[in-house]
């Protein structure tokens, strides 16, 4: 069982961004593997723990800094890692083909993403890749078993839970489920530094989405402190529905 | 002359209001293009009657692709239906919702079309000749303005941002053979959830709340005031309460949870931490509960209350209620 499990390397959640021209200034944020991509990890490191055997394997395409999150689920207990090294902007569609190409080449059983990256927020390259790969693909699992040689998956829906199923190789996209991402204990970072993180450029071709600017959202005017306790519901209330106009 | 296609979602045979949402979008950028929107609608087999009222809301002409096998949301029939139908015409804008059937959908085709996907829009402009399009980035904590060089270019609209608007054209039926896919996966089960159909990220009314409400049990005060809005609204929660256990990760609302754009966004016991603000600060009003007056949520929200949540939430419920039979 060979499971690949694409990551990508993302500012932290609770960093202030802060444009550069039309990009980010990367300088003072801290970056993490994007939130979604370590349930992704976690539901791989489970899916060979209950099968008893296999390989797991961190993908990810970016810049060579990329290789601190190859190394941080490494050290969560993936067993190696691929950076293709190369730009990645808004055009999912060109990510995805770099996975695409490298994947091809791989034939893994089963290959997992974070349903989003937080940071392109586009929630696309998985079922893209899927799409280029003509490959089965599940998207926004909170849960997968691995039963024979088919992935069942818990897939969160408006109003419920559908379970679908896929025969393998197939493609998931997970969210948050029932398992927190595990910590990488001290020995598992040590152990991360000998695994082998293997360096390749990546085919990601000419990317089609031009971002023309980058802008901050306008500011929420202050709004103003209705009163103080149930007493100010009735005035809350009356702006709802003759100011607001909402009710 | 602009062609605009927008995908028009049906459920269990009617079409949906985020489909207003997307063919009204199209008309206003037909209008100022010069060009025409039409509207495609898959469904099973009765969903052409359904189908014409989508020319109230500008479209030109409705295409419909009837098949039992598009009765609900099947991933590669849909896909392959899509696909099919927009390369064998000459559209050069397609449009979906970005709702949790366009997240999955509008990717697969982009793919199979071999062209990029603006995802999660919330504006749209032709007015310098070329589509610009503005999408919230870093969850919205930065707004990109992007544009695309392929044909044709297919963007997915956040729910609940473009307002269905009436406008009376031809609204003409035609239908399809829809191209039937390959299924690849297969539906094993359907199991529904506690609590309303509505998703927090549809919803145009969302109660939400946080680690001020102490406990699970108290939700059903949420829920209260959830129902005093009618069917109309979903239930939110913070992080905090997600990570705790008290509340399904399917209504986290914020960066790791989902971004929400509804008209009224209810924020009860919530602090306000930026990856909250960030996944609700596009919401039309904003009202906070709080009890602590320093909380950050404040400097957000459009009206507050400073109070124990516990006092103000049963009268809020009743007084929604009573505003709204009154």
């Amino acid at each position: 069982m060979k499971i690949y499990v694409c990551i990508k390397r993302v500012p932290d959640t609770a960093a202030r961004i802060r444009i550069d021209g039309t990009s980010i200034d990367p300088s003072g944020v801290k970056y993490v593997v994007s939130p979604y991509d370590e349930f992704a990890v976690e539901a791989a490191l489970r899916a060979k723990e209950a099968k008893g055997d296999g390989e797991v394997v961190v993908l990810t395409v970016g810049d060579a800094a990329a290789a601190e999150q190859l190394r941080a689920a490494l050290a969560m207990g993936a067993d190696r890692a691929v950076l293709l090294e190369g730009e990645v902007g808004m055009d999912g569609l060109a990510t995805a083909r770099a996975l695409a190409a490298e994947l091809k080449e791989a034939q893994p059983d089963l290959v997992l993403f974070g349903m989003k990256a937080v940071d392109g927020d586009q929630q696309q390259v998985g079922p893209m890749v899927a799409e280029l790969m003509e490959l089965p693909c599940v998207t926004v699992a909170a849960e997968i078993e691995l039963e024979g040689d088919a992935v069942v998956a818990h897939r969160e829906v408006e109003g419920g839970v559908e379970v679908m199923e896929a025969t393998l190789p197939a493609i998931v996209t997970m969210t948050k489920g029932e398992h927190e991402p595990r910590y990488a204990s001290l020995k598992g970072i040590m152990a991360a530094k000998k695994k082998p993180l293997e360096q390749k450029a990546a085919q990601t071709g000419e990317s089609r989405l031009r971002v023309h600017e980058l802008s901050y959202p306008p500011e929420r005017q202050e709004g103003r402190i209705v009163g103080e306790g149930a007493d100010a519901v009735p005035e809350l209330v009356r702006l709802l529905r003759e100011e607001a106009k909402v009710l | 002359m602009s062609k605009i296609l927008a995908f028009a979602e049906q459920r269990d045979g009617g079409i949906r209001r985020v489909a207003h949402e997307v063919v009204s979008a199209g008309a206003a950028l037909a209008e100022q293009t010069g060009g025409e929107v039409h509207a495609l609608v898959l469904g099973g087999q009765s969903v052409a009657d359904a189908a014409g009222e989508l020319g109230g809301f500008g479209a030109a002409v409705v295409h419909v692709g009837a098949a039992e096998a598009l009765a609900e949301y099947a991933p590669d029939a849909y896909a392959s239906a899509v696909a099919a139908f927009i390369r064998a015409s000459d559209y050069d804008t397609v449009l979906f919702p970005a709702d949790s059937l366009g997240k999955d959908l509008a990717p697969r085709v982009a793919a199979r079309l071999d062209v990029p996907l603006a995802a999660d829009a919330t504006g749209l402009d032709a007015s310098g000749g070329e589509l610009r399009i503005t999408r919230p980035t870093y969850a919205g904590k930065v707004i990109a303005t992007v544009s695309i060089d392929a044909t044709p270019k297919l963007v997915s609209l956040r729910p609940n941002v473009f307002v269905p608007q009436q406008r009376q054209a031809a609204g003409e039926v035609k239908t399809f053979e829809p191209e039937a896919g390959q299924a690849r996966v297969r539906l094993r089960e359907r199991k529904a959830a506690q609590g309303g159909a509505m998703d927090v990220a549809e919803a145009p009314v969302v109660v939400s709340g946080g680690r001020g409400l102490q406990g699970p049990d108290n939700w059903e005060m949420l829920e209260q005031l959830r129902d005093a809005f009618g069917s109309r609204a979903a239930l939110g929660a913070s992080r905090a309460v997600v990570d705790a256990g008290w509340r399904p990760h399917a209504e986290q609302v914020g960066q790791t949870g989902k971004t929400v754009a509804p008209q009224l966004y209810i924020a009860v016991g919530i602090s306000g931490a930026i990856q909250h603000l960030a996944g609700m600060r596009t919401a039309g009003t904003i009202v906070a509960i709080n009890k602590d007056a320093d909380a950050p949520i404040f400097k957000v929200a459009d009206y507050g209350i400073v109070g124990d949540a516990f006092e103000v939430v049963p009268r809020l419920a009743q007084e929604v209620k009573s505003a709204r039979e009154g």
